[in-house]
C-alpha cells in the first residue's frame, strides 16, 4: 500500500465568517479504502468538493499523479481519475443507463451530423454493468431503477472514465441491509482492481468492515487517523467529539408542567416500518438530535400535518388531536419553524408585515376584509419584540439577512397562541448574535408554558440549549438523555445506533 | 406597486393623444362610446383570467365557454321559452360549474392548468358545435328577453351598460383582491404555495376559487356578448378571446409566474388593447396588421417592465447593503435612489410610444 496516489496538503477553505476547512491533510494510496468520518458539519463534504473540483480551496495544494494543483476544475478532476458518487444522486431519470453513463461525453456517429451512437454506448456499458453484478441493461430508464441500482449506475460512470479514486458520500443512507452488503462487495472488488475509494459515512459499522484506514475530521480540521488494526467504535467516536461546549444553557424558570405534546406510536412516510414515541412537557425544550436522514424532519412534518400520518396518535395537553393539514395543526396551536425558511417559511417577495400576519390574517379580519391597522400593529410589535433589523415592516423579506428572515418566521407564530412549537434547524446559516437571540427567545417561550421541540444537527446547540435530548436513529427514538447524561459522546453513540450502557462501560 | 399602473396609464394617454392628433375622429364621442362598450365586453372576463394568472395558472377555455354557454342560453330563451331571469341564472351557474370542474382537476387531481383548460377549450367548443349541429343560433323576431337585452346592451346617459358592469365588477374584485384576506392569500399562494400551506392556508381552495370566479365571469361575459352579436355561431363565437384576456392581464402587470398583478392594471390593459385595435382602423393601417400591432406592443411593454423591475431590484439590493453601512451613507444613497427611480419610468414608457 505504499504507493501514494493522491495527496491533499494544508487545504483551507474560508467563507465569510466561517472556516470550513483548516489546514487539512489527506493521503490516499492506490487500491485503498479510506474511511472519512466526522460529525455533521465537520467539513467532510466540503473537502470532497474541493477534491472533485466543485469548489476552490482558499489555500493548500492537491498533488495527484506527480502533478501539483493549487485548485482543480471539475474536468481536471475527471481527467485525473477522480469520480464522485453523490449523496443525492445526480442522474437524469428520463434518460437510460447508457446515456447517463456517457452524459456530456456521448459517443458520436454520422460525422458532421453529430448523431448519438446508442449502439456503441450500450456495448461499452454492458461489460461495466456485468462487472458490478447489476441485473439491469444499459437501455433501462433510470426512473425505473431503485436507489441502490442508481448508485451502481454512478459507479459504472466512474469506471467508464477509468477512475482511480471514487468518492462515495453517504452511499448507504437510503439502502436496505442487503443492498448495503452488495455495495460493500462492489467496493472490495474495486479495491482488488487497484481502485481507491474514499468512503464517507456516519455508519461506523460499515466503516469498520470496509475501511483500511480512517481519517477523522472535526470543525474543519484533521483530528486523527486510525489504521485498520486500531479501528473500534469507541476510538472513532472519541476522535469525532471533544469540543469544549460553551455554557449556553439557561435553566428554565420553573419545572416543566404537565401537558404538552405526546407523540405515541407515530409512523411517518419516511420510515413506514418504524414507530416513534416522544413526549415534551410544557415549559420544556426538548432537543431532537440524530444524524441527517434519521427521520427528525419527517416527524416534524407529520406532526404539523404536511405529510400524512401513517399510524399512531398525537396528543396535546392529553387530548388527541387530528392533524390532516397544517391548518389543523395550527388550529391546535402546533407550529413549525421549517428547516428551509426560504422555501417553506416565507413568501420572500412579500413585505415583513404580510409575512408576519399570513397565518393569523383571518383572525383579525372583519367580514373577510384585512384590518390594516391591526395588521400593522401586530407586525410592528413582533418586529420590536424580536428586534428585526429593517427600516420598516413594509420592506420585502428577501432583502433581509438570514437571521432577520428567521425572526420574521418566528414573528408569524409568536403573534398567535403557540402550545407546541417545532424548530427545525432554527439557527442554520445564521450569525452568532442572532443565534443567541433565538435561543433566548426559545427559553422565554418555554417559560411561558410552550412545549418546544428543537431539531438540531449542531451539537453545541443540542447540548447547550436543551433541557432533555431525544436522539433518533433510522426512524425511531434510540434514547432520551437527561441533563446530567448530556455529552457529545452519548448523543453520538445513540445517533449511530449504539446502546448507552455498553458505551458507558467502554468509556475511559 | 402603483408605478406599473401609472406607467400603463401614461402609455394609454400618450397613444390616445397621438392618435387623436392624427385623426380627430378617434376622440369623437361616438368612437369613445364604442370603445367603452368593447372595453366593457372584453374587460369582464379578463378580470377572471387575471385572478387565475395570479395563482400562477392560466385559463385557456374562456372563448369556448362563451360558445357553449351562449348556444345553451339562446336555446333556453327561444326553444324552451324559459323566463329570462332563470336562463340568466342557469348560464351563470354553468360558468361557475365549469370553472369548478377545472379548479378541481387542477388542485385535487394535480393536473397542469395549461392542459386542463386547453382540453376545456377543445371540449366546450366541440360540445357547442355538436349541440347545435354547427348551425348558428339567434333570436327570432320575437322579443324574448327584451328586458335583459336592454340591460345587457343598453346604456345609461349614453354610457354603455357593459362598461358600467365592468366598473362595478372591477370595484368588487378590487376589494376582493386588494383588501380581503382571500386576496392576500391569492398573492401568497401565487408567489410561494408551499410557504402558504405551511402558514395554514388551504391552498387548494384558494386556487380552485380563482377558477370558479373566472368561470362565473365567463358566464356574465357570455350574456353580454350574446346580446352584442344577437346570434351565436358555435364554431367562431368567442374564438381566441381567452388570448385577449391573457394579453390584457399580462399587459396590465400580471406575471405568468404568479403572485403579481392588480385589478386596475388588468382594466387598463384591456383598455389599451381595445385602443390599439381601434387605432388600427382609425389610422387606416391595414386591418390585417391588427394582431401584429397588438403583439408588438405587448412584447415591448413586458420587456420594458422587466428591465425596470431588474433596475428597481438592483437599487433595493444597494439600499439593503447601505442599511448595514454607516448611517450617513445610507441616507444619501436612499435620497439619490428615489428620484432617479421615479424619473426613469416616464422616460422609458414614452420610448415605447
Amino acid at each position: 500500500m505504499a504507493e501514494t496516489l493522491l495527496e491533499l496538503s494544508a487545504i483551507s477553505k474560508t467563507y465569510p465568517g466561517v472556516r470550513a476547512l483548516d489546514d487539512v491533510n489527506l493521503r490516499v494510496c492506490r487500491g485503498e479504502v479510506l474511511g472519512l468520518i466526522g460529525e455533521n458539519g465537520a467539513g467532510k463534504s466540503t473537502l470532497m468538493r474541493v477534491l472533485a473540483g466543485v469548489i476552490a480551496p482558499s489555500a493548500g495544494a492537491i498533488r495527484i499523479g506527480g502533478n501539483e494543483h493549487s485548485r482543480m476544475t471539475v474536468s481536471e478532476a475527471t481527467q485525473c481519475g477522480i469520480a464522485f458518487v453523490h449523496q443525492e444522486l445526480n442522474l437524469f431519470e428520463n434518460l437510460d443507463v447508457a446515456a447517463n453513463v456517457f452524459i456530456g461525453r456521448e459517443k458520436l456517429a454520422g460525422g458532421p451530423l453529430k448523431l448519438v451512437n446508442n449502439a456503441e454506448m450500450h456495448a461499452r456499458v454492458t461489460p461495466l454493468l456485468d462487472r458490478l453484478g447489476a441485473d439491469f441493461t444499459p437501455g433501462t430508464l433510470v426512473e425505473n431503477l431503485s436507489i441502490a441500482e442508481r448508485q451502481m449506475v454512478e459507479i459504472a460512470k466512474a469506471l467508464s472514465i477509468d477512475a482511480r479514486v471514487i468518492i462515495m458520500d453517504e452511499p448507504t443512507s437510503s439502502l436496505t441491509i442487503s443492498e448495503t452488503e452488495r455495495l460493500l462487495e462492489v467496493i472490495a472488488d474495486l479495491k482488488a482492481h487497484g481502485i481507491s475509494v474514499i468512503y464517507i459515512s456516519h455508519r461506523l459499522g460499515e466503516i469498520m468492515s470496509c475501511a483500511d484506514r480512517v481519517v477523522v475530521l472535526r470543525d474543519g480540521r484533521t483530528v486523527g487517523e486510525l489504521a485498520r488494526d486500531e479501528l473500534s467504535h469507541a476510538a472513532m467516536i472519541r476522535l469525532m467529539i471533544g469540543r469544549d461546549l460553551k455554557a449556553l444553557y439557561t435553566p428554565p424558570a420553573h419545572a416543566p408542567q404537565p401537558g404538552g405534546c405526546d407523540i405515541a406510536g407515530v409512523v411517518t412516510t419516511a420510515f413506514p416500518d418504524r414507530q416513534i414515541n416522544l413526549s415534551v412537557r410544557r415549559g420544556e425544550i426538548l432537543g431532537l438530535a440524530g444524524l441527517v436522514g434519521a427521520g427528525r424532519t419527517s416527524l416534524a412534518r407529520a406532526v404539523f400535518g404536511v405529510d400524512p400520518l401513517l399510524g399512531g396518535e398525537i396528543r396535546v395537553d392529553n387530548m388527541p388531536v387530528g392533524v390532516a393539514s397544517p391548518r389543523d395543526a395550527i388550529r391546535q396551536g402546533i407550529y413549525l419553524v421549517p428547516e428551509d425558511r426560504k422555501k417553506s417559511g416565507l413568501v420572500l417577495e412579500l413585505p415583513i408585515r404580510e409575512n408576519v400576519t399570513l397565518a393569523s390574517l383571518l383572525d383579525q379580519a372583519r367580514m373577510w376584509l384585512v384590518n390594516g391597522t391591526a395588521e400593522r400593529k401586530i407586525a410592528k410589535d413582533q418586529a420590536r419584540r424580536l428586534s428585526i433589523k429593517a427600516p420598516s415592516v413594509d420592506i420585502e423579506v428577501v432583502t433581509l439577512s438570514g437571521g432577520n428572515q428567521q425572526k420574521v418566521v418566528l414573528g408569524k407564530w409568536l403573534s398567535m397562541q403557540p402550545r407546541v412549537m417545532f424548530f427545525d434547524e432554527p439557527t442554520r446559516g445564521i450569525d452568532v448574535g442572532a443565534k443567541s437571540e433565538i435561543y433566548a427567545l426559545m427559553r422565554s417561550l418555554a417559560d411561558q408554558g410552550v412545549a418546544i421541540v428543537m431539531i438540531s444537527s449542531d451539537m453545541e446547540e443540542v447540548i447547550g440549549v436543551s433541557d432533555r435530548v431525544a436522539v433518533m436513529h433510522e426512524g425511531s427514538v434510540s434514547g432520551v438523555l437527561e441533563r446530567d447524561q448530556f455529552s457529545e459522546y452519548n448523543v453520538l453513540r445513540l445517533a449511530v445506533g449504539q446502546a448507552l450502557e455498553t458505551m458507558e462501560a467502554a468509556a475511559p | 406597486m402603483m408605478k406599473k399602473e401609472l406607467g400603463l396609464f401614461l402609455l394609454l394617454a400618450v397613444i390616445s393623444a397621438i392618435t387623436g392628433a392624427i385623426n380627430p375622429a378617434f376622440l369623437s364621442f361616438v368612437n369613445l362610446l364604442n370603445m367603452a362598450n368593447l372595453i366593457g365586453l372584453f374587460g369582464v372576463f379578463a378580470l377572471g383570467e387575471g385572478l387565475v394568472i395570479i395563482t400562477g395558472g392560466i385559463d385557456l377555455s374562456l372563448g369556448s365557454m362563451f360558445a357553449l354557454l351562449g348556444v345553451v342560453f339562446i336555446d333556453l330563451l327561444t326553444t324552451y321559452q324559459v323566463p329570462w331571469p332563470l336562463a340568466l341564472l342557469l348560464v351563470l351557474m354553468g360558468g361557475l360549474a365549469l370553472g369548478g370542474i377545472q379548479g378541481f382537476l387542477i388542485t385535487r387531481l394535480k393536473m397542469q392548468p395549461f392542459i386542463v383548460t386547453l382540453c376545456g377549450l377543445l371540449i366546450y367548443r366541440g360540445a357547442a358545435r355538436y349541440y347545435t349541429s354547427d348551425s348558428t343560433r339567434g333570436f327570432g323576431y320575437g322579443d324574448e328577453a327584451s328586458t335583459l337585452s336592454n340591460i345587457a346592451s343598453g346604456n345609461v346617459a349614453g354610457i354603455p351598460n357593459t362598461f358600467i358592469f365592468l366598473i362595478i365588477l372591477a370595484l368588487i374584485l378590487g376589494v376582493l383582491l386588494h383588501r380581503s384576506v382571500y386576496g392576500r392569500w391569492l398573492y401568497a399562494v401565487g408567489k410561494n404555495e408551499e410557504a402558504a400551506r405551511f402558514s395554514g392556508i388551504n391552498t387548494n381552495i384558494v386556487i380552485a376559487t380563482a377558477y370558479v370566479i373566472s368561470g362565473g365571469l365567463a358566464g356574465v361575459s357570455t350574456v353580454m356578448f350574446v346580446f352584442y352579436t344577437n346570434s351565436v355561431s358555435p364554431s367562431s363565437f368567442g374564438n381566441f378571446y381567452e388570448l385577449y384576456a391573457i394579453a390584457a392581464a399580462v399587459l396590465g402587470g400580471c406575471s405568468l409566474r404568479g403572485g403579481e398583478g392588480s385589478i386596475l392594471g388588468i382594466v387598463l390593459g384591456t383598455a389599451l388593447l381595445q385602443v390599439l385595435q381601434n387605432l388600427v382602423n382609425i389610422l387606416g393601417i391595414p386591418n390585417s396588421l391588427n394582431f401584429a400591432v397588438m403583439g408588438t406592443v405587448i412584447l415591448i411593454g413586458v420587456l420594458a417592465d422587466q428591465q425596470l423591475q431588474a433596475r428597481r431590484r438592483r437599487k433595493a439590493a444597494l439600499a439593503g447593503l447601505a442599511r448595514t453601512a454607516p448611517k450617513s451613507k445610507e441616507n444619501t444613497r436612499l435620497q439619490n435612489a428615489a428620484p432617479h427611480g421615479a424619473a426613469a419610468l416616464p422616460t422609458t414608457t414614452s420610448d415605447q410610444a
